[in-house]
């Protein structure tokens, strides 16, 4: 199958570890990767502060990039949401442009979505021998609905030992631009979210979405917590071989 | 006495980073709100997959009722009519205010007894009747608390929800006497003599109260009947004992037909109290002979509902019927507290409907439809389906289109340029990446709201795209 | 205020501007949730749902029901009760009290009721989900102060005012009449949001479910 990535611009720019291992994990299940080089962001930012022309201008730009493709995969749960849930109310009701955005949203998938749903596989031979909290993202968890996909694909690799986050279904705080507008509120929220982490004994916090991450491990990197956060996409991608190169 | 007031209160940002540093509040607010969760969830569990078709339904009638709302305002009035009570319509608080004081006066009556009513907040009521001479006794325990306290609301259904057992016996102790009958000597701070110590002050004044104030949870169009739902008996208490009655109550309080309160009863305790039932109910179609108030008043309340009703994305807030379900959920209100909303509506669906019905003319009501990282848990939770995150967003789409602040227009065009071709994003992270090891651990401005708890990432030495193309070109 | 009335019907209409002329102004559900959401007999659940909002209840035979009203009432040591015009002169036959009679000609007062010691009434409905009772006025139960202000509230059910859900309940009842629907004795969650029982209403609920002999 050939599969257009869609990286999204937090991933590109901050985290390309994760689409390194996005593009690893679907070439080793035997899938051809490519990457539309006209792609930039989803909007998701303006969107969600109310710059909503500038969203729809972002929105264009996403469906010319993708509208070919079979199936594009985002390692994002917030920019999946953002792309199949938000962009067909960006055009006018009835627009050619709104037909299009819905046309293309359902063959957008968030990652774990993509391996369960459309290759069907749980277990992709990863190998990751950590004690490892997996945190559903609000977008993950209450607009993509992935529920317990990202469980089992963590449960089928080897070596991982999931723990149970307590608190699990509640926001880490970062809300995009509500992490600087109230960042009192965002900062107490990523607090209580690390503590319950830390609490677990992990060494490494994973989900489905960079940008809760980033929050997370900075409040985690601020305290001097050891415990890591890592994309699910990097423990899935990783194996035994990379453990004994390494 | 002396009825406090939001009016003044600085916007969320501020009001919000003084109340995550009260540990106190927030420890009340953990608490309470961890509790009524556990609550609802069991209840609404055991209606299984029916839960969503309620729902469904709650929303499908809230919704057809609010577009034929004209209709059947003039049936409800008809029917209450017919049944021997009167209707008043008010266009703000303003008009409702001196309606309720001129019916209060007409009874030769200086003071009311007072069903907990959100209605009547939202016009600061009291405070009217105060100026007129009229004494407003609130008997919900709840609101007892805050009106002695001095203190605000801070949640729709538990308005001292910020306050825990120790601080409501020092209030008690210190304010009964002024108001009646006093708190009795040694009052432990067991909630069971608390609540025994509010019976005990409010029986004698139930018992000659002549006229009494409520709101109402609906009203039905067909049968002209009035609901309120409650757990104490005071508000049985005030709408049977006294002889006059006035009940104000928003226009968007109406469903259809007598049949619908089948949708709305098993939908509105299971998300509020997290029961099946609350202990009572009472409804009453106009006027009984012989048995409660035979003197009634319906005041239909607009006060900027009209206004949300107008918005096309924003009226489904309308749909609410206040069960608090969003704010119980909501980390945000968790941390916060009801007052740093600066309304008697806190919570999500203050974040949406304060702004809609007040408009957006202070920086206090523009700073609402931020007050949420949209994590979505109130929509989930919402029995009536309103999609608080759609109308946050609808709302933050009006501030940023004319009083957004200067820094973040800048830097919302700033990343338009960036994003607007991948060309201009690869110059931007080949510069990021050159400037990687000289970015300090405190940034200034905007994104030194970041710094200030959490370590932004490490900038790497190459973006994907970079990577992606090498590997390309390597082919 | 008539003006008042026109320019809020007026903005209602201004507001709704969107919605088409012709959209049916009457509305037909079709409702596909079940009228009760449990397993197992109706009164079995009922008197489960009670207890669990910590109502006294037994089940009693109907040719028992003088006596185990009598029974109830010493149990209380209600000594001065309160009675509804209509109320089934057998109900009382065996209970040694003193019986105050509440008539339209001569309703008593608040104060008056405030002096009894309790409350025997009938209901007009039940719902067994939500352990709820229903009182709609009628003779039988007396006007809505007669079960408000005593303190001590002995209702009897029959087995056959017993439904299953609420949308059952509501179809059976008539909204021209004041109803109080009751589950449990009073109770408060407004102190950490923890159900305190017994605030306003009659601290003591008894409900007598009562079954055909056989």
């Amino acid at each position: 199958m050939r599969i257009a990535l869609f990286i999204t611009c937090v991933n590109d720019t901050l985290f390309p570890d994760t689409g390194r291992a996005v593009v690893r994990l679907l070439e080793r299940l035997g899938h051809e990767v490519v990457f539309p080089t006209g792609q930039t962001c989803c909007g998701q930012m303006h969107y969600n502060t109310g710059y909503r022309r500038p969203a729809a201008r972002l929105a264009v730009r996403f469906v010319q990039t993708f509208e070919g493709a079979d199936a594009v995969v985002v390692p994002s749960a917030s920019c999946a949401a953002m792309i199949r849930e938000h962009y067909p109310k960006l055009g006018r009701t009835g627009s050619r442009l709104s037909r299009r955005m819905a046309d293309l949203g359902p063959r957008v998938y968030d990652l774990t979505e993509f391996l369960v749903d459309v290759l069907q596989v749980t277990d992709v031979g990863a190998y990751y021998p950590h004690k490892v909290v997996y945190h559903p993202t609000c977008h993950g968890l209450r607009f993509l609905g992935l529920g317990d996909r990202p469980y089992r694909l963590l449960r089928a690799v080897r070596g991982l030992e999931l723990l149970e986050l307590p608190g699990a279904t509640e926001c880490c705080g970062f809300g995009g631009t509500f992490a600087v507008k109230n960042g009192a509120v965002s900062a107490a929220m990523g607090f209580d979210k690390a503590r319950h982490a830390v609490g677990t004994g992990a060494e490494v916090l994973c989900a489905v979405d960079n940008s809760c991450l980033m929050h997370i491990g900075g409040t985690l990197s601020r305290q001097r917590s050891g415990l890591r956060i890592t994309h699910i996409a990097e423990i899935l991608a990783s194996t035994e071989k990379e453990y004994a190169t390494t | 006495m002396s009825s406090a007031t939001f009016l003044g209160m600085p916007p969320f940002p501020e009001a919000a980073r003084s109340a995550v540093e009260d540990s106190r509040t927030r420890h009340n607010l953990h608490k309470a709100t961890h509790t009524i969760r556990g609550k609802r969830d069991a209840v609404v569990g055991e209606l299984g997959d029916d839960w969503q078709r309620l729902r469904a339904e709650g929303e499908a009638v809230k919704t057809h009722t609010l577009r034929h709302l004209d209709h059947y305002l003039e049936k409800l009035e008809e029917s209450v009519r017919r049944a021997g009570g009167t209707v008043h319509w008010a266009a703000d608080a303003d008009e409702a205010n001196a309606i309720v004081t001129r019916l209060v006066k007409q009874t030769g009556e200086s003071e009311v007894v007072k069903v907990k009513s959100m209605a009547t907040q939202e016009i600061e009521l009291n405070n009217a009747l105060e100026a007129a001479g009229i004494t407003a006794y609130e008997t919900d325990l709840a609101e007892l608390i805050v009106q002695l306290g001095e203190d605000l609301p801070s949640h729709i259904l538990v308005p001292a929800i910020h306050l825990g057992r120790a601080q409501i016996r020092e209030i008690f102790l210190d304010k009964m006497a002024e108001w009646g009958v006093p708190a009795p000597e040694g009052l432990t701070d067991d909630p069971r003599a608390l609540a025994e110590a509010a019976r005990v002050h409010l029986r004698e004044l139930f018992l000659r109260a002549k006229v009494a104030v409520s709101g109402a949870n609906f009203a039905v169009a067909d049968s002209g009947t009035l609901v309120v739902l409650e757990s104490e008996g005071n508000g049985r208490m005030c709408l049977t004992l006294p002889e006059t009655l006035i009940s104000v109550v928003g226009i968007e309080k109406i469903v259809p037909t007598w049949s619908d309160l089948e949708v709305f009863m098993q939908l509105l305790p299971r998300s509020s109290t997290g029961e099946r039932m609350n202990p009572y109910t009472s409804t009453w179609t106009g006027v009984t002979p012989g048995d409660g108030p035979q003197d009634f008043h319906l005041v239909l309340l607009d006060n900027g509902r009209t206004d949300v009703l107008a918005d096309t994305v924003g009226r489904q807030a309308l749909r609410c019927i206040r069960c608090s379900a969003c704010l119980n959920i909501c980390p945000v209100y968790e941390r916060t507290g009801g007052h740093a909303y600066g309304s008697v509506y806190p919570g999500p669906i203050g974040a949406i409907l304060t702004p809609q019905l007040k408009g957006m003319s202070s920086e206090a009501d523009r700073a609402l439809p931020y007050a949420s990282s949209l994590c979505g848990a109130c929509y989930d939770v919402c029995p009536v389906a309103i999609d608080i995150p759609e109308v946050l967003v609808h709302l933050r789409e009006q501030v940023a289109s004319t009083e957004a602040p200067l820094g973040e227009k800048a830097l919302m065009a700033g990343a338009e340029a960036v994003f607007g071709s991948s060309t201009a994003l690869d110059a931007a992270q080949r510069a990021a990446g050159v400037m990687r090891g000289a970015v300090p651990k405190h940034l200034p401005g905007l994104a030194g709201k970041w710094t200030d708890t959490r370590d932004i990432p490490d900038i790497p030495e190459e973006s994907f795209r970079k990577w992606w193309n090498e590997r390309e070109e390597g082919r | 205020m008539g003006g008042s009335r026109e320019r809020v019907l007026a903005r209602v209409r201004a507001a709704l501007s969107d919605v088409p002329a012709d959209e049916p102004v009457e509305r037909h559900p079709h409702r596909s949730y079940a009228d009760g959401h449990f397993e197992g007999d109706t009164l079995e659940v009922l008197v489960d749902r009670l207890l669990d909002y910590k109502a006294l209840v037994e089940r009693v035979p109907e040719s028992e029901l003088p006596g185990r009203i009598a029974a109830a009432l010493e149990r209380r040591g209600a000594a001065r009760v309160a009675v509804p015009p209509g109320l089934p002169s057998e109900w009382l036959a065996e209970a040694s009290v003193e019986r105050v009679g509440d008539v339209p000609d001569a309703p008593l007062s608040s104060m008056d009721l405030d002096a009894t010691d309790g409350v025997v009434t009938g209901c007009a409905v039940a719902i067994a989900e939500t352990g709820t009772i229903v009182l709609d006025a009628s003779p039988d139960q007396g006007r809505r102060a007669l079960t408000l202000v005593p303190d001590y509230h002995l209702c009897v059910v029959r087995s056959d005012q017993v439904v299953d859900g609420v949308p059952e309940g509501v179809r059976r009842l008539d909204p021209a009449r004041p109803l109080t629907w009751i589950s449990g004795p009073s109770a408060t969650s407004d102190i950490e949001l923890n159900r305190v029982e017994g605030v306003h209403g009659p601290r003591t609920l008894e409900v007598l479910l009562v079954e055909a002999d056989g």
